[in-house]
């Protein structure tokens, strides 16, 4: 299965990643070879069978919905990882043009 | 005595007769790192000091009680350590330091065991050699030209070079088990649910999973019961029995039917692996071991469901490195150009790759050929191996259809790369347990030097303890672990 360069411009755009052309023109190669390898599960019936994606068969896993408090030692901590903070919160860009 | 060549049970021994301290046991390591670790590159983040300073601690304390008191390992970068750089090899967290830790490595800093530093991965554990690491390949100890396999590259290099006692790794389709085998030394990864993955950088959350890497399968059980266990900070361990591992290793293997797969040898692979695994399997069966040939058809499919669920796994998890919350930002004004320019700068071209594969397996219109497609065809890998495991109560395999291969060989064709997981996928898929350990010496393709081959034991979910049984008689019968790389 062969991937367009218009189709890698539009997965890289819903991924929010920056390609450049050369990139684009390996990508486009390089994931064909990979979609083709994956083809092979198309051979397989699974008609009726269930998507797994819990594989030890765990269901729900509740647990009482309770505020915990935050260490403040990791609070500031967090804080310090985030690339730009203002008056103690994570600043953003601006989501309105 | 060689002391950083020690296994646990043996510095333990060592560390309670007071043969030597904990201080002269650390520092052995931290010299061997220091002398060897410009030619392997195991290590990102070596924490000296504080290692010695506990070692101190400890000497003065005088108990060694508890079985990891004392006892020196490497964690890979894919832990966060709390106030310890956490990277999983990547630029994006190249100065990412959490203000937290693991449950793995708070459960081990209770036990006083001692970090000696953070090792080399793949980026995001995504590769199979430690070659997409930001921060340079790690090399093979036993031919430096060679890789080690990877993604835990970097702690199986550590363990195999003697750098430290035990490691930590992770494997999401056989990153602890594939680089255990180019290295010649055990390498184990748990029943996905066993061990907490919080704290854990994700990858694929529905394959990760966290084990040690040990110099003997005593290390490894006595390391399980220490990290196994129920965990309210991830939803998915379980709530089962941990048995003794160590304890239960010693009984004989009289009887134990052992299954070999036959679609596990297939053609391609090197000669000398398939024939060093059929001379481990003939000495499984002289312990007393039943041999069984079964199928498992379905097999062949595990690469494929792989290249599919773990990417959309994958590219969900990293949609979270945006440039703003934390880790590297490209700190442009505008949002989409910051999104766009901070993940071509932060992302190595792997992990690229594997976003835009899972964007587009989970993308509109895709996903029922694909993902979905995938998911389903997991439910009958898994309901296949159950089937064999009604017969027999473990598979033997080879754990990589070849010996290290040399560092370049694969990077140009990520396909080529993918296949040299071809044996311990689907392991992940079904999320059973499996050990790898040394079974044997075969030569490197142009001849030139004898490179470790590793067995691969597969059992069934939660029965870690026939698979180390089984480990433990093998191994104890033919030494292989005691051959060590000459650096």
């Amino acid at each position: 299965m062969a991937l367009t360069e218009k189709e890698i411009k539009h997965i890289a755009h819903l991924a929010r990643l920056g390609l450049n052309e050369t990139e684009e023109k390996i990508f486009a190669k390089q994931l064909s070879s990979i979609l083709d390898y994956i083809e092979q599960l198309k051979e397989v019936k699974t008609d009726d069978i269930y998507p797994t994606a819990q594989i030890t068969g765990l269901e729900n896993q509740f647990r009482p919905d309770v505020v915990q408090n935050c260490d403040k030692k990791i609070q500031i901590g967090l804080l310090e990882t985030a690339p730009a903070v203002e008056n103690n919160l994570i600043k953003a860009n601006n989501v309105f043009e | 005595m060689v002391l950083n060549g020690l296994t646990i049970k043996q510095a333990t021994d060592g560390l309670k007769k007071k043969d030597f301290s904990c201080v002269e046991l650390t520092q052995a390591c931290l010299d061997q790192i220091e002398k060897t670790d410009k030619d392997i590159n195991s290590f990102i983040t070596v924490t000296k000091q504080p290692a010695l300073a506990l070692a101190e601690k400890l000497d003065k304390q005088g108990e060694f009680t508890s079985p990891l008191a004392g006892i020196p390992f490497a964690a890979k970068d894919i832990f966060c350590t709390a106030g310890v750089k956490t990277t999983v090899g990547s630029k994006i967290l190249e100065n990412y330091i959490p203000p937290f830790s693991a449950t793995v490595i708070e459960k081990l800093d209770k036990q006083n065991s001692i970090m000696l530093g953070k090792t080399n991965m793949d980026e995001f554990a995504c590769g199979s050699s430690t070659e997409t690491s930001y921060f340079g390949s790690t090399k093979n100890p036993w031919d430096i030209q060679r890789v080690p396999g990877g993604s835990s590259g970097g702690s199986v290099a550590a363990v195999s070079a003697d750098q430290c006692i035990y490691s930590l790794g992770t494997d999401t389709g056989g990153s602890i088990r594939q680089p255990a085998s180019l290295c010649g030394v055990v390498g184990l990864k748990p029943t996905y649910g066993r061990v907490s993955r919080y704290g854990v950088v994700a990858m694929a959350s529905s394959l990760d999973q966290v084990g040690p890497i040990t110099k003997s399968v005593e290390d490894a059980a006595i390391v399980l019961g220490q990290i196994s266990g129920l965990d309210k900070k991830d939803s998915t361990t379980v709530d089962a029995s941990i048995p003794d591992y160590a304890a239960g290793l010693s009984k004989d293997i009289k009887g134990l039917k052992i299954g070999i797969p036959k679609e596990y040898f297939i053609k391609g692979m090197d000669p000398g692996v398939e024939d060093r695994v059929r001379v481990a399997i003939s000495k499984l069966e002289e312990l007393g071991a039943k041999i069984i040939e079964v199928s498992l058809p379905l097999s062949k499919y595990g690469l494929a469901v792989y290249y599919i669920i773990m990417p959309s796994e994958l590219s969900t998890n990293l949609s979270r490195y945006d440039g703003i919350k934390y880790g590297f930002s490209a700190g442009l004004d505008n949002l989409l150009e910051n999104y766009l320019e901070t993940r071509a700068k932060g992302f190595g071209p792997e992990i690229r790759r594997r976003i835009m594969l899972g964007t587009y397996s989970l993308s509109s219109g895709y996903y029922n050929a694909y993902y979905l497609q995938a998911a389903k065809v997991r439910t009958l890998i898994k309901q296949e191996f159950q089937a064999v495991f009604s017969q027999v109560d473990c598979l033997v395999t080879p754990s990589s259809p070849t010996v290290a291969f040399k560092l370049g060989e694969k990077t140009a064709d990520p396909l080529q790369m993918y296949l040299a997981d071809i044996f311990t996928v689907p392991i992940n898929i079904a999320g059973l347990p499996a050990i790898s350990i040394p079974c044997g010496f075969s030569s490197a393709k142009d001849g030139s030097i004898e490179l470790p081959v590793g067995l691969q034991i597969i059992g069934r979910q939660f029965d870690e303890q026939t698979i180390l049984k089984a480990a433990y008689n093998y191994e104890q019968a033919t030494q292989w672990y005691k051959f060590k790389p000459l650096i």
